[in-house]
């Protein structure tokens, strides 16, 4: 019975001792090699906080494959990970760390000192295995246990740390084996940072299939030609990236052909709605190609639904989200949580299954918010997510998504909060009032503020030590006075109005 | 070329460009600010950077930006 993901890991390890299980730009790690290195990390990890499990243990992270390997040995730990982006603002990093009390800092980042956390390097240097430890506490876990934890933007500024177990994990992988059985030969090329939930993609499927991970560094993104000759040479056949990751690819046209990535085969994409050009331009350079718009925020691990691209579309058209994965339940709901049915009707996108993460980290009121009872069932307890997404059934009743019930938003690939901003902007002694809307024609994120003099580089400065780059709004527009509506709040809708009739 | 310094200020309010001569090995510009970049050019300065320039090198200083940027102009 398989109950925690380390079986699949122990399973493949068993299998492809010596295949490459995970590759970054400094070298690589063999399955067998990254099992024992991750028993050594667990060992000394449940030694140091002396048995305790389901307890956070923070990683901090870099584009390597030790980052991988400390979240398998945090796993062996019976403990759960938090990968943490030490290149975001000290203020949010406090922020979050406040909220997680982790029990353990182990630092991944290629040469970082010793101040920030215990070195991954320096328990693998010395640490044996004690295996009666890691035996006891495999057996003492169920697959309800926490694995991992992604803090995602806030609306009231906190960040939110959505809390995922064991068995969201086990449903998702069994999922993706019906829809899309990788096998042995697949070779990912790991995208997304670690703190991002699409890797949890990479490196789970991976481990499931005994397939390869190669992680892609971070400086390849800016040269798409650089990228392409990567992926070719690395023999990567299958990519589970952001949709503007792909684009850097699409918008600077830098393929040629198909030879250039000749092992091509699956190409899934997710976080923001693809645009038709670009999917064409992919679809036109890589004919032979398995091309899959994937679906669904953190809180539901990972994806729910899933649509393979099965005809052409032209670039007015919307790109399905599809329909759900197995095991995993989506409802239309209308705003009295009533399943919408028809054909073309809006209805808020609702999610159950054992995809639904544990809930926000230590943050019982907004986990309450999110996963309600469903009111449709009242004889059992039947718990949903509300992803704050809309969509309607089309002809085919795939679901298409349309918009977005608050402010959030999906901006180069990251989903913010634009509460979040504004709390930070608003912190701002400096400036009056401010608020913010998103010009999704142009993926602009525009501030409006109030406040003496014009003084964006100023707010940017501030800015700066709070939120991470990409939240920053791309234009600031200072007002001397922000327009109310008839409730006494800040017209957002006005203001959107205006700016879309200036730049439309 | 003063107007790709705006180009730039305007961007990343937050960077000293005059100063700065690792901008993206230091990972102070990333990929997305680089490809905002292209556009802008485009768009303000008439200039298509092809796709075999997008390279670290070209990137890392105001000057190596100017030089890219000549070699279109000049």
């Amino acid at each position: 019975m398989i109950y925690n993901v380390l079986q699949y890991l122990e399973q493949s390890a068993e299998k492809y001792p010596d295949k490459t299980a995970l590759k970054d730009e400094y070298g690589e790690v063999t399955y067998a090699g990254l099992v024992s290195d991750a028993r050594k990390i667990g060992s000394y990890i449940t030694g140091v906080i002396k048995g305790e499990t389901n307890k956070p243990v923070a990683v901090l992270i870099d584009r390597n494959l030790l980052s991988v390997t400390a979240f398998f040995g945090v796993v062996y730990s019976g403990n759960f990970y938090v990968p943490i982006d030490m290149s975001m603002p000290a203020e949010r990093i406090d922020t979050i760390m406040g909220t997680l009390s982790p029990v353990m800092v182990i630092d991944c980042r290629q040469g970082a000192g010793n101040d920030d956390g215990i070195r991954v390097e320096s328990i693998l240097e010395k640490k044996e295995v004690d295996d009666a430890a890691l035996s006891a506490i495999r057996i003492a876990m169920i697959d309800e246990d926490p694995l991992y934890a992604i803090f995602t933007s806030g609306s009231t500024g906190v960040p939110k740390g959505v809390l995922v177990s064991h068995r969201s994990v086990i449903d998702l992988l069994c999922a993706f084996d019906e829809a899309f059985s990788f096998d042995e030969e697949t070779v990912f090329c790991n995208q997304a940072p670690f703190d991002f939930d699409v890797s949890v993609k990479d490196i789970y499927n991976s481990i499931y299939c005994g397939g390869s991970i190669v992680i892609a560094p971070k400086k390849l993104f800016m040269s798409p030609k650089l990228l392409v000759d990567f992926l070719g040479a690395n023999n990567v056949n299958t990519l589970i990236w952001a949709v503007s990751a792909l684009r850097i690819i699409s918008d600077f046209k830098a393929v040629e052909s198909a030879s250039m990535i000749p092992k091509l085969k699956n190409v899934m994409f997710s976080g923001e709605v693809m645009p038709v050009k670009s999917l064409n331009y992919w679809k036109e350079k890589f004919p032979g190609t398995r091309f899959v718009n994937l679906y669904g925020p953190t809180e539901i691990t990972c994806n729910c639904t899933y649509y393979v691209i099965d005809r052409d579309f032209a670039p007015e058209d919307k790109i399905p989200v599809g329909k759900p994965f197995k095991n995993s339940r989506v409802l239309l709901l209308n705003e009295n949580l009533k399943p919408v049915t028809e054909r073309g009707k809006e209805g808020e996108i609702c999610v159950s299954g054992r995809c639904l993460a544990l809930g926000y980290w230590n943050n019982h009121e907004k986990t309450a918010e999110s996963f309600p009872a469903y009111p449709g069932v009242s004889e059992y307890p039947v718990r949903i997510y509300r992803t704050g997404d809309l969509g309607y059934y089309d002809e085919n009743m795939d679901i298409v998504f349309t918009s977005r019930r608050d402010h959030q938003i999906k901006h180069m690939g990251h989903r913010i909060e634009l509460g979040e901003i504004e709390t930070a902007l608003n912190s701002i002694l400096f400036l009056t009032v401010s608020v913010c809307i998103y010009d999704e024609t142009h993926e602009k994120i525009v501030c409006y503020y109030q406040s003496e003099n014009e003084c964006k580089k100023e707010i940017v400065a501030e800015l700066g030590k709070k939120l991470p780059k990409y939240m920053w709004p791309n234009v600031y527009i200072k007002k001397d006075k922000l327009p109310l509506n008839k409730n006494g709040k800040i017209d957002r809708v006005m203001l959107k109005k205006e700016w879309m009739e200036n730049n439309g | 070329m003063d107007k790709l310094k705006a180009i730039l200020e305007d961007l990343r309010p937050d960077v000293d460009f005059d100063k700065e001569e690792n901008l993206v090995d230091g990972n102070i510009l990333d990929s997305f600010d680089i490809i905002t970049l292209v556009a802008k050019i485009s768009e303000e300065m008439g200039v298509e950077i092809g796709v075999d320039e997008l390279i670290p090198e070209n990137f890392n200083s105001l000057k190596a930006m100017e030089k890219l940027l000549e070699k279109h102009i000049g």
